[in-house]
């Protein structure tokens, strides 16, 4: 239960940090908060040769509003997005799932970047950033891109970033007026990994869904976004059966695996159970939002 | 090829210290083996029962999920220092002790330091609040219910002070 030996590297800017990768990046891995990479150093489940550390990028901790939006540096730590009022105001999504990533002590260390680009499949930030449509940078040796979240997660534990790369940056989109959102999960104990979560987004106009959004968590590789039960609840009101119809599509459409946890069976039935109760609570906030954002 | 020592200080219960540490030593063993202050217990070594909870820069964090070379500059905070330097104890330890907070004690010292963040970002916390807050640490004796009581009573202690 010890971490093998690597080499550590400390830096001090992100420059730094992308020239370090493009130097040596052969079995490297970059330390953010380090509550899921130290966990695995100590199991040696990871054991890279050459630890690059984050932890001193100061330049990458920042919450700041942005584009009728609010941006958000990798190194930021996730106790801070939890507390942020800009975030609870604008990205209300992001505030409702914070608690419930780890134990306040592990969001005392954990990073958004670092929980962004470790990519596990049971995850909540990935999930609320696919939600959200929320946007992603990220830079090496040629210089910044931008890409959506969808983009960003490929399988287990796995992104599409190369391994020059380094995720610098999340922006939300704030949302718009008169919508509600709800984050809700399951596990065994409060801050374990959940066996299914669910991000829901609604914007009601009138006394109908104008726009609907869905995004799970720990039904498959990636965070999954439930696009046919979305189109199934644009221009309807959120009655039973009309929240009934779209946890059917979600069960029909996600694959879930079995694990010692859950079954696939089990998680499918809890996807659909968490899909009505995100969206009723949604919908509920949607309609004492503001009608108009400021 | 073992790679190379390196030279921190760190700063612990009010005392600086100046040593070398391969980059691979946990926090949590540098406290225990290279200070000796074994009230900082390691219990699962992967983040999940709290047992080796420490204050780094005044916020509880695991300290076996920290490299010790990372802490290089840092004030930190272990539960030899929480009574300070006189005879008396903390209040949460005061309330521990009155509260039968403990059995075997294993794992108080992580107890006694995630309240103290617990506490002072939440002075009149309810049971709720207590509750969840507490999650994150493991407890194989008590059943939780006297820790619970023990940092309800801390608060009224600390809010009599």
């Amino acid at each position: 239960m010890k971490p093998p030996a690597f080499e550590y590297v400390r830096v001090g800017t992100t420059e730094e940090a992308v020239a370090e990768l493009a130097r040596d990046g052969e079995d490297t891995k970059l330390l953010a908060g380090g509550q899921s990479l130290m966990p695995m150093l100590n199991m040696r489940l990871a054991m890279p040769r050459r630890l690059i550390d984050l932890n001193r990028v100061g330049e990458l901790e920042y919450i700041r509003e942005r584009e009728d939006g609010v941006a958000i540096g990798a190194m930021t730590r996730q106790r801070a997005v939890e507390k942020s009022a800009l975030v609870a105001r604008q990205v209300p999504l992001l505030a409702d799932a914070m608690p419930w990533v780890g134990h306040f002590q592990i969001r005392n260390r954990g990073t958004i970047g670092g929980s962004l680009a470790h990519a596990d499949p049971a995850a909540e930030l990935p999930a609320v950033a696919v939600c959200l449509d929320a946007r992603v940078t990220v830079r090496g040796p040629e210089g910044s891109r931008t890409l959506t979240s969808e983009q960003l997660y490929r399988s287990y534990f796995t992104t599409t970033l190369a391994s020059t790369e380094i995720l610098t940056e999340i922006w939300f989109p704030a949302p718009p007026a008169r919508t509600g959102h709800a984050w809700l999960e399951f596990a065994r104990r409060h801050g374990d990994y959940a066996l299914v979560g669910v991000a829901a987004a609604v914007t009601l106009r009138d006394e109908s869904i104008a726009e609907a959004r869905l995004a799970l968590t720990g039904v498959g590789g990636r965070p999954t976004r439930a696009r046919d039960a979305e189109r199934r609840l644009v221009g309807r009101r959120g009655s039973d059966a009309v929240l009934e119809d779209a946890a059917d599509s979600v069960r029909q459409t996600i694959q879930p695996a079995s694990d010692i946890h859950g079954t696939a069976e089990y998680r499918r039935r809890l996807a659909g159970t968490l899909t009505v109760r995100a969206l009723r609570l949604a919908i509920e906030r949607a309609g004492r939002a503001p009608s108009r954002t400021t | 090829m073992t790679p190379p020592e390196i030279a921190i200080t760190v700063h612990v219960n009010g005392r600086s210290y100046a040593e070398r540490v391969p980059p691979r030593l946990l926090l949590s063993d540098f406290l225990r083996h290279h200070l000796g202050l074994t009230g900082t217990h390691v219990g699962c070594e992967h983040g999940v029962c709290g047992a080796c909870t420490v204050l780094l820069d005044g916020a509880a964090v695991r300290s076996c999920l920290l490299l010790a070379v990372q802490t290089d500059g840092a004030q930190i905070t272990t539960v030899e220092g929480l009574a300070g330097d006189g005879e008396r104890l903390h209040p949460l330890q005061e309330a521990f002790r009155e509260m039968h907070g403990l059995q075997c004690g294993f794992c108080t010292p992580g107890f006694l330091l995630t309240a103290v963040e617990l506490l002072r970002d939440t002075p009149h916390p309810d049971d709720l609040t207590i509750r969840r807050d507490l999650a994150g640490n493991l407890c194989r004796c008590t059943g939780y219910q006297n820790i619970v009581h023990a940092v309800r009573r801390a608060a009224e202690l600390m809010g009599r002070r």
